[in-house]
């Protein structure tokens, strides 16, 4: 018999719950017409898009003319910075935290034909705000992109201060906020919002962009004013609306149930010798945790626990498709290799937390053994 | 005070820092452990296992071939 599956990588993929599900059929059934032509089914999919597009600016405190879907939250992120760094006209350079997505820095690099500068992070990976407002003197600087919490150290930013500092000096601040939406409250101060509905809980294939009506962006792509050339998805923008409102039905308990969890892993983490935990234990994401665990390989350590019936997810080198290890690890000093990430979905239970922490205590303890590791003081 | 090397350029990790904890064992307060290696992995590695195992990271440099020497000293 195998093992009983438990899932707990749900960062940018977690399970569909069955009222999302139920939600992308009725959009198929019945949203299945170009919501922007003229006739009676076109004017169906465009009301079932609209109410999708209300449902998810009233959760992120925008107006609905301002969200736009695209599709998946890396082209969200993508489309931000192309589409407003274009808008900075004679401007070129791109500031960002040193944790930030690949996705971020990549397009700062294409679009900018420069790396972006990089603003280095505390312990905890808190952005720092006077090396943030040092690299905004510069008056070349187009954007600044930082994210709303960490998708490996669960760390959340104080972007009331982030934005306090690049609005002072006239910089729009895009946010990567597709960690977070659905997990805890939405920020409020950002000029531009990246968001990924496959994180909390919606169908992957679609992501969505909050705009502040201030906030000037041209077009870097070659269909014009249109944030998604060949149009949207109906069916992904409405089950994508109803996973977000069903997550946040019950967000504060849930938040506080899968906080225990993650301190509870924490704890239990911190003391078996020789393992690293990262990220702000406080100012966090409540579904978040990352460990790293010394003389232990990355990609075996993953194999086992999958063995054993426990999806994980890690930013070790051998586990990565560049073979690279997780710059965010790097940035803030942490042991790249032995790394799990875990990022909860709201079926987890105290129990499949308490047999996870058996599994992989006891994989660490045989791998080390395995790899003749001596012993840890 | 002893210098102790420790090859380890084609390893990769965590094999970089067993090869250096193996070393750590037989050596005394004081001596300092070099790894030289290949694994971009390891310049953060090694300075994170001086901080876990209370030891102190002296620094990097880069050797002939694009290999790294990263330096502890033992505590």
């Amino acid at each position: 018999m195998s093992a009983p599956r438990t899932y707990l990588d749900s960062g940018g993929s977690a399970p569909l719950s069955p009222r999302t599900i139920d939600a992308l059929n009725a959009g198929f059934a019945e949203g299945w017409a170009d919501p922007d032509r003229l006739s009676t089914e076109s004017r169906r999919a465009r009301s079932l898009l609209e109410g999708s597009r209300q449902a998810i600016a009233d959760a992120v405190g925008a107006r609905a003319e301002d969200i736009h879907f695209v599709p998946s939250g890396v082209a969200a992120i993508e489309r931000l910075v192309a589409g407003i760094w274009t808008a900075r006209r004679g401007r070129s350079d791109v500031v960002v935290s040193a944790i930030e997505r690949d996705a971020v820095i990549h397009a700062a690099s294409f679009i900018a034909g420069a790396p972006p500068r990089e603003v280095p992070v505390d312990s905890l990976g808190h952005v720092n705000l006077d090396a943030l407002a040092q690299e905004l003197i510069d008056p070349g600087v187009a954007i600044a992109a930082i994210q709303h919490a960490n998708h490996e150290l669960g760390t959340v930013q104080d972007l009331v201060a982030v934005h306090a500092v690049t609005s002072q000096r006239g910089v729009p601040l895009i946010v990567d906020a597709t960690s977070s939406i659905g997990h805890i409250a939405a920020p409020e101060a950002w000029d531009a919002l990246a968001m990924n509905p496959a994180d909390w809980g919606g169908p992957s294939g679609i992501g969505v962009i909050a705009l502040r009506p201030h906030t000037r962006w041209l077009p870097a792509w070659p269909e014009g004013d249109d944030w998604a050339p060949g149009g949207v998805s109906v069916p992904l923008a409405l089950a994508a609306a109803v996973a977000l409102q069903e997550r946040l039905e019950n967000a504060n308990a849930e938040a506080t149930r899968q906080a225990e969890l993650i301190d509870r892993v924490r704890e239990r983490m911190a003391a078996v010798p020789g393992v690293d935990v990262v990220g702000d234990p406080e100012s966090r994401l409540p579904h978040v945790v990352t460990f790293s665990c010394l003389y232990v390989g990355g990609e075996a350590l993953l194999s086992r626990l999958d063995q054993e019936g426990f999806a994980v997810g890690s930013g070790s080198a051998c586990t990565t498709s560049t073979l690279e290890p997780s710059r965010v690890l790097g940035a803030v000093g942490s042991l790249t290799h032995g790394n799990v990430r875990l990022a909860l979905h709201p079926g987890i239970t105290s129990d499949d937390i308490e047999r996870f922490l058996a599994a992989v205590t006891s994989a660490i303890e045989d791998l080390r053994q395995q790899a003749g590791a001596p012993p840890i003081d | 005070m002893t210098e102790i090397t420790i090859d380890a350029r084609g390893m990769l990790c965590p094999l970089p820092i067993i090869e250096l904890a193996k070393a750590a064992v037989d050596a005394r307060t004081g001596d300092e452990l070099t790894v030289e290696c290949t694994d971009a992995a390891a310049r953060v590695d090694v300075p994170a296992w001086a901080r876990m195992t209370g030891n102190e990271f002296v620094g990097e440099t880069e050797t002939d071939g694009g290999a790294f020497a990263l330096t502890v000293r033992l505590r």
